[in-house]
């Protein structure tokens, strides 16, 4: 079996970034894009407007085509398929994809980047697809003319809220407390929305409908007092978690599941396997901290090899 | 598009779905549905590998919301497969194609 130098597995910034640098460094890299998660989380965004070098910004899937573009100029070997099983235990470290073929390599980095989190309030996921959304580019279109509300309070629940009001006649923004954590011009953009109204204080207890969503039970999170929120529909953004599942046990990890790298480099606790990304920050999360974080694996993998 | 799959729109839904003699997969899609461009290339291959079996077609939402908003889809990509004219199962949100093959099990 052909043993590659490296193999990254995930196709964020991160992961792009690093499979154009280690293509660069002539290290032939393969990248495992992911069967239905190729290009990562910008895939499901509109417009990008803070990743520098495009002042008029750009879409989030023709930045991830750029990436990718640029890594397959310089080499690099995709694969479009998700990595279901990893063995680390030996030198040669091997990966197996979802048809069940495995590849070898001397190092790997881990670039799996975050997924959503979920409420866990009865009949979220029954009547996901059915009013119940984590993807405002996708599925806003449906909610024409309708009332519908975003739960979160970060730049990712506003961005969604106001890309929302293109659609619906009137978008609730739902968060826990009474301000939110999303940067000044996100929220001032959101405060100036005539169709955005903010529903401060207030947590979903449980999504109300029967075979599609009718509204949203609702607790104050100061006095206790409930109420129900008539929506058709409900946009689900708050937050991310890493997905570490596949290294589990394996790659450490902290409490929250981001994967521990060591000092200011993506050394994880095996020799030869590198971290970038959301999987392993959840502080900055950022489009350009991942392909930062993205180069500096593949730099950190180019030296490890060297050695 | 493949060749693979047909293309169905509002005028032809009743010909096309309800009275095809073989089981039909359609999916809801749209241009600007990230999730949608990632699942089509594999709709594309088990359309291939089960022509006999199964007719997969794809419908637009933009171009055609009569037929969206009669099987109230708010979700894309929205995968329903139709026997004999009834809704028999329904696959939201793009999965691997391994995922689907077992999802499609019992018309395959």
């Amino acid at each position: 079996m052909t043993v590659h130098n490296v193999i990254i597995i995930g196709s964020g910034p991160s992961g792009y970034t690093a499979a154009m640098y280690a293509a660069r460094a002539q290290l032939n890299p393969v990248i495992f894009e992911g069967a239905v998660t190729a290009g990562g989380a910008l895939m499901n965004t509109t417009e990008v407007e803070n990743f520098p070098g495009f002042p008029d910004g750009i879409m989030g899937p023709a930045l991830m085509e750029n990436m990718r573009a640029q890594a397959a100029k310089f080499g690099a070997q995709f694969i479009t398929d998700d990595v279901t099983a990893i063995d680390f235990s030996n030198e040669i470290k091997s990966v197996t994809d979802g048809s069940g073929k495995t590849y070898q390599a001397k190092a790997i980095i881990l670039a799996m980047g975050s997924a959503y989190r979920e409420l866990g309030v009865p009949n979220e996921k029954r009547l996901s697809g059915h009013g119940v959304s984590w993807c405002a580019t996708c599925d806003g279109f449906f909610f024409r003319g309708q009332t519908i509300a975003v739960v979160g309070g970060g730049d990712s629940a506003v961005e969604e809220a106001t890309f929302l009001t293109r659609f619906a006649e009137k978008v609730y923004l739902i968060h826990r407390r009474d301000e939110l954590r999303a940067s000044k011009i996100m929220v001032a953009r959101a405060e100036s929305d005539p169709k955005l109204e903010f529903v401060w204080n207030s947590a979903v207890q449980e999504v109300l409908g029967d075979d599609q969503v009718t509204g949203l039970r609702l607790k104050n999170t100061v006095d206790g007092s409930e109420s129900v929120l008539p929506v058709t529909g409900l946009f689900v953004e708050i937050g991310h978690d890493p997905r570490s599942e596949l290294v589990k046990g394996v790659v450490d990890t902290d409490a929250e599941g981001y994967v521990q790298v060591k000092g200011r480099t993506t050394a994880t606790n095996i020799d030869g396997v590198f971290a970038a990304g959301d999987l392993v920050d959840n502080r900055y999360r950022q489009a350009i901290t991942a392909a930062g974080s993205g180069c500096a694996a593949a730099l950190d993998a180019e030296k490890w090899l060297a050695h | 598009m493949g060749n693979n799959t047909v293309v169905i729109t509002d005028a032809d839904w009743d010909s096309k779905v309800l009275k095809s003699e073989k089981p039909v997969l359609v999916d809801f899609w749209a241009e600007w549905c990230g999730p949608c461009r990632m699942v089509a290339p594999i709709l594309e291959e088990i359309a291939g590998e089960n022509a006999d079996k199964i007719t997969i077609a794809k419908l637009n939402v933009d171009e055609n919301p009569v037929s969206a908003g009669n099987a109230r889809v708010t979700s894309i990509p929205t995968l329903n497969v139709y026997v004999g004219g009834e809704l028999v199962k329904q696959i939201i949100g793009a999965k691997p194609k391994a995922a689907l093959l077992a999802d499609l099990a019992a018309y395959l």
